[in-house]
């Protein structure tokens, strides 16, 4: 996908803010985050790949980490500008705790904080290239949101970025429902890892699974999932009707 | 305080260690009309009195919404009040805006305190001439605190600020211990049986004082007249003839009584 602005900025080696400024193209890509509320808080999963177009070409690549005390963060999308998000939210924190008054950020507001700079980077034709998940929870209450790269956010009891979109939500939409158990709630989000690994190419067998409660976040080893191979109709993909695939 | 050699610049320091110009700046706060505050564990009540420059004209506004879960009442030069209500409310509404969620309390006094240092500090600047009583909640519940124009700000489980304020100042020590639990109705009358005690023997009326409440779960408001006077009535029995003869003693009252040293009080301090 090219994004190109044909803007005459002079010459980019004596001007500084020519177009090297500008985010054109994703380099280095995370696939699908999918999220759900479930009883006792939030569960994240995403795998541990990065992409570099269609090669695979980073295997061990967190894209969930955990934000002050309340919040769990997800992206897909460009690797490099979730990094950089990362060092904004740093500062954020940081600036929360420096108070040092009682008062903390909860996940309503980082994930409000986060829709203002995903909005105003894409008004400057800019774009931090990412969709983000956002879940947490505060003083008993869970929270879970969405934001894109052209600003759009919203909150959900469940929420897919990417692929996952397409192919988790349908699933979780059927299935989901109020106070899953943690066991219910994994098992749910592994139905959709499994489905997005198999009919994802950018996806690889190799995720985590994030779980914020009231007590703090705790990120899971990664590990895969079982996929079965052993259809017939792989042994001998050409018998039968040429062109059946 | 008298004036000395020390006293024309905010950036010449006494040898004793002092800013004339920011204590005498502490002393406008002195000079205008009374602001109470007091707070329990869930809400906060500010109180004014309502004094008008002349009977012709009406009172100014001491007590400005800053958000929903933010009051302010103030004492001093209105105007600079008014100045810092605005840079209050701009700061509360920036923060709702990029964090859809209130602005605590405690953040904003100590931004404000930081902006009238800022005053302290520079040469072509002067202190801002107004006492602050903010009033708002947190995640920690109810908070009160008082901004002065040094800069400092402390916080408090009631206040009063202004001219007689330390009558008012007196009650609320007698009886501040059992603020945090108290009701939201008692809370609301210490509030204006403090008010009265600053107006030192004039008839306590509804027309003469400004009172707001906010709590959890009850964002700021001015309370109307009808509910301030039907409190007053629970405590002020004062009959036909009586109030008749109060009256013609508090306008000679109002001329008269000031704070410590200036003679008259200046028009721009109420």
């Amino acid at each position: 996908m090219t994004f190109t602005i044909p803007i005459d900025n002079g010459d980019s080696l004596k001007n500084a803010e020519a177009d090297s400024q500008r985010t054109l193209y994703p380099y280095v890509t995370g696939t699908s985050i999918v999220a759900i509320k479930y009883k006792d808080g939030v569960l994240m999963a995403s795998d541990m790949g990065g992409s570099y177009g269609s090669t695979l070409r980073y295997k061990n690549i967190e894209r969930m980490k955990a934000i002050g005390k309340h919040s769990l963060l997800g992206a897909s999308g460009e690797i490099s500008d979730f990094q950089e998000i990362l060092r904004y939210l740093d500062e954020l924190v940081l600036n929360d705790n420096m108070w040092d008054d009682g008062n903390s950020l909860g996940p309503k507001e980082v994930h409000n904080y986060l829709t203002r700079v995903m909005y105003n980077r894409r008004n400057k034709f800019n774009p931090l290239w990412n969709t983000l998940v956002l879940g947490g929870v505060k003083n008993g209450e869970s929270y879970l949101g969405m934001v894109s790269m052209i600003g759009v956010s919203f909150e959900d009891n469940h929420v897919a970025t990417g692929f996952g979109n397409h192919l988790a939500r349908p699933i979780l939409r059927d299935e989901w429902h109020a106070d899953l158990s943690f066991e219910d709630g994994v098992k749910l989000l592994e139905k959709c890892m499994r489905v997005l690994l198999y009919r994802d190419r950018s996806a690889i067998n190799k995720l985590q699974i994030a779980k914020i409660t009231e007590e703090g976040v705790t990120v899971s080893q990664p590990y895969s999932l079982k996929t079965f191979w052993e259809f017939k109709a792989f042994h001998n993909p050409t018998a039968g009707a040429e062109g059946s695939w | 305080m008298f004036r000395n050699q020390y006293d024309t610049d905010v950036t010449t320091w006494s040898p004793t260690g002092r800013l004339f110009q920011v204590e005498y700046a502490m002393e406008a706060v002195k000079q205008g009309s009374a602001a109470i505050g007091l707070r329990s564990r869930s809400h906060v009540v500010l109180a004014c009195v309502n004094k008008a420059q002349s009977e012709l004209s009406s009172h100014q506004k001491k007590i400005f919404k800053v958000d929903d879960h933010i009051g302010v009442a103030i004492a001093g030069l209105t105007a600079d009040g008014r100045v810092l209500s605005r840079y209050m409310r701009s700061e509360s509404i920036n923060h709702s805006f990029t964090y859809e969620s209130p602005l605590p309390v405690g953040r904003l006094v100590v931004h404000l305190a930081d902006k009238a240092q800022v005053c302290t500090q520079r040469s072509w600047k002067r202190p801002y001439g107004v006492g602050l009583l903010v009033g708002g909640l947190d995640e920690s519940g109810a908070h009160l605190y008082y901004n002065c124009p040094s800069g400092n700000y402390f916080e408090y489980q009631a206040f009063a600020i202004g001219s007689r304020s330390q009558a008012a100042k007196t009650y609320l020590e007698r009886r501040f211990e059992s603020f945090g639990d108290s009701s939201r109705e008692d809370l609301i009358k210490d509030a204006i049986l403090a008010v009265r005690e600053t107006l030192q023997g004039e008839t306590l009326k509804s027309s003469l004082c400004t009172v707001s409440v906010l709590g959890v779960g009850e964002p700021f408001h001015f309370l109307d007249q009808e509910t301030i006077q039907k409190v007053i009535d629970t405590f002020e029995k004062v009959p036909e003839e009586e109030e008749g003869e109060a009256e013609a003693a508090a306008p000679a009252e109002q001329g008269g009584g000031s704070g410590s040293g200036d003679q008259d009080v200046a028009p721009m301090e109420m």
